[in-house]
């Protein structure tokens, strides 16, 4: 990895961060965590910082696909991978599935946690388009939410599966 | 909350991270997925130079069946790489099922197994069900390397005999012929919470008769500790459950907790009791299976 010495001796790494199919290079410090490189230097705000010591899940992001907290993630780590945000989700102006869900069952109340639950929900629906209502709540545990109760957002997920595809 | 300066430096293999080990010297520490390391930073605990990343060595990262050593465990190896890994689905469930009940989904996805073990936190899960089956691991550095049983790798809490330059790259469970075993992690909650206590049994049972166990409790000593008293107990006799709640009250007389804000030394002793008795059936049935 590239990197540079600034005037007081603090180094500086040359990084590429691909986020919602664009790439970016940055030059940022070893002590750069991703979630300020993405809210920060991207303006990426929909990642939220909660906590920031990996126990709410305000900040998820998708990295290669799987959620991780981006506040416990150096962007020096995050370098040449690729990164899914809350605002990758909608094509072209549609809104995600999952987000359309989440607003017609009212799962969303003060909404800081939505972008992360929201981001859980994207990486559990990938990879097992049909899950039970069990391992839903599983995939969204390291989300917390103090609004909801979680009801609505168990079942916002749950009307995204396959199986309940035209069951309008 | 932001993180003091440091340099990184990203290693391309175990003797390049090794040799950066050893030249930037104690000031400078290794990070896999960092949640240990970024936690403790910027809760202030932990104060470095430099932070080396291991993360993009090849090869560190596969979990096989070897028919000669046993089953071979990267230590880069994730939460949820361990826990979805076909070879331990079908070898050793208790391991996957250990990565389950850890931490969270977001978590386990950069967490290592490494990390969990040199980290050599008491509470660390993947400890007690390692030592239970009888792991060995491999520290290497960029002239050789050594191998020892887990259960001799801890020296207190936070501290093991890991060597500056030394790379944990492999967790080895040989084949010992186990008919069962079982790790019960008791949290306060089931996610994101670190065991109160933790229990791990491993049993060859031959109808009901108990060949050998092996006990091993997390988070009731400065390191995790295998029970013998226990052991002895229960080798070569015959299952009942007044055996198996004798053993309890023998775990929960020869461990020494301490008073945390998790729970106090009696409730820690107590739920050893308990968990002891029933990570023993569990692991006893999964024997007849
Ligand atoms: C929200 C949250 C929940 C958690 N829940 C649990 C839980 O339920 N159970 C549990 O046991 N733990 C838990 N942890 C702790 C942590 O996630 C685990 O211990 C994890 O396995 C650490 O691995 P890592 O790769 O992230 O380690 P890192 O933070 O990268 O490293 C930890 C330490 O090990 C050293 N190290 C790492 N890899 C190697 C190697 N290959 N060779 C030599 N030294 C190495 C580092 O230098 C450092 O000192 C939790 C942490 C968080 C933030």
């Amino acid at each position: 990895m590239q990197a540079v010495q600034d005037k007081e001796g603090i180094k500086r790494y040359l990084i590429t961060l691909h986020v919602n199919g664009d790439s970016y290079t940055r030059v940022v410090k070893a002590n750069t965590l991703l979630v300020n490189v993405l809210r920060d230097d991207l303006d990426l705000t929909g990642t939220k910082k909660g906590c920031e010591l990996g126990d709410c899940g305000s900040c998820t992001v998708l990295l290669e696909g799987k959620p991780v907290n981006s506040c416990m993630v150096l962007a020096v780590e995050a370098d040449g991978r690729e990164i899914l945000t809350i605002e990758g989700l909608a094509q072209n102006e549609k809104l995600d599935q999952i987000q359309e869900a989440f607003v017609d069952n009212a799962a969303v109340q003060c909404g800081y946690c939505s972008s992360g639950m929201i981001m859980s929900a994207k990486a559990l629906l990938t990879s097992n388009p049909d899950p039970t209502e069990q391992e839903v709540r599983e995939a969204i545990a390291g989300n917390l939410c103090r609004c909801t109760g979680y009801v609505n957002i168990v079942k916002a997920i749950l009307s995204c599966r396959k199986s309940e595809e035209g069951s309008e | 909350m932001y993180l003091p300066d440091f340099d990184y430096h990203a290693a391309a293999s175990v003797e390049e991270a090794s040799n950066l080990l050893g030249s930037l010297g104690t000031e400078a520490k290794l990070i896999a997925g960092g949640t240990d390391v970024m936690r403790m930073m910027k809760e202030g605990t932990l104060a470095l130079k430099s932070l080396i990343s291991i993360t993009r060595v090849k090869d560190l990262k596969s979990i096989t069946h070897d028919q000669e050593k046993g089953v071979v465990i990267g230590a880069l190896a994730t939460h949820n790489e361990v826990m979805l890994s076909p070879v331990l689905q079908e070898k050793y469930m208790s391991v996957c099922e250990t990565a389950h009940h850890m931490a969270n989904n977001q978590i386990r996805n950069i967490g290592t197994i490494g990390g969990n073990i040199a980290n050599a936190v008491p509470s660390a899960d993947f400890l007690p069900i390692l030592i239970a089956l009888g792991a060995e691991i491999t520290l290497q550095t960029s002239s050789g390397s050594r191998s020892m049983p887990l259960e001799d790798f801890f020296v207190g809490p936070r501290q093991s005999v890991i060597k500056q330059d030394e790379i944990l790259t492999e967790i080895i469970i040989p084949e010992k012929g186990f008919s069962g075993s079982n790790y019960h992690k008791f949290g306060l909650r089931r996610s994101g919470a670190l065991a109160v206590v933790g229990v791990a049994v491993a049993v060859t049972m031959e109808d009901n008769l108990c060949k050998d166990v092996r006990i091993a409790l997390g988070a009731v000593a400065p390191t995790p500790v295998r029970v013998p008293e226990v052991e002895e107990l229960l080798r070569g006799r015959e299952i009942s459950a007044a055996l198996l709640e004798e053993a309890g009250q023998v775990a929960a007389a020869n461990c020494r907790p301490i008073d945390d804000i998790r729970g106090s030394k009696e409730y820690r002793q107590d739920m050893v009791r308990v968990f002891t008795r029933r990570t023993l059936r569990k692991a006893i049935d999964a024997g007849h299976v």
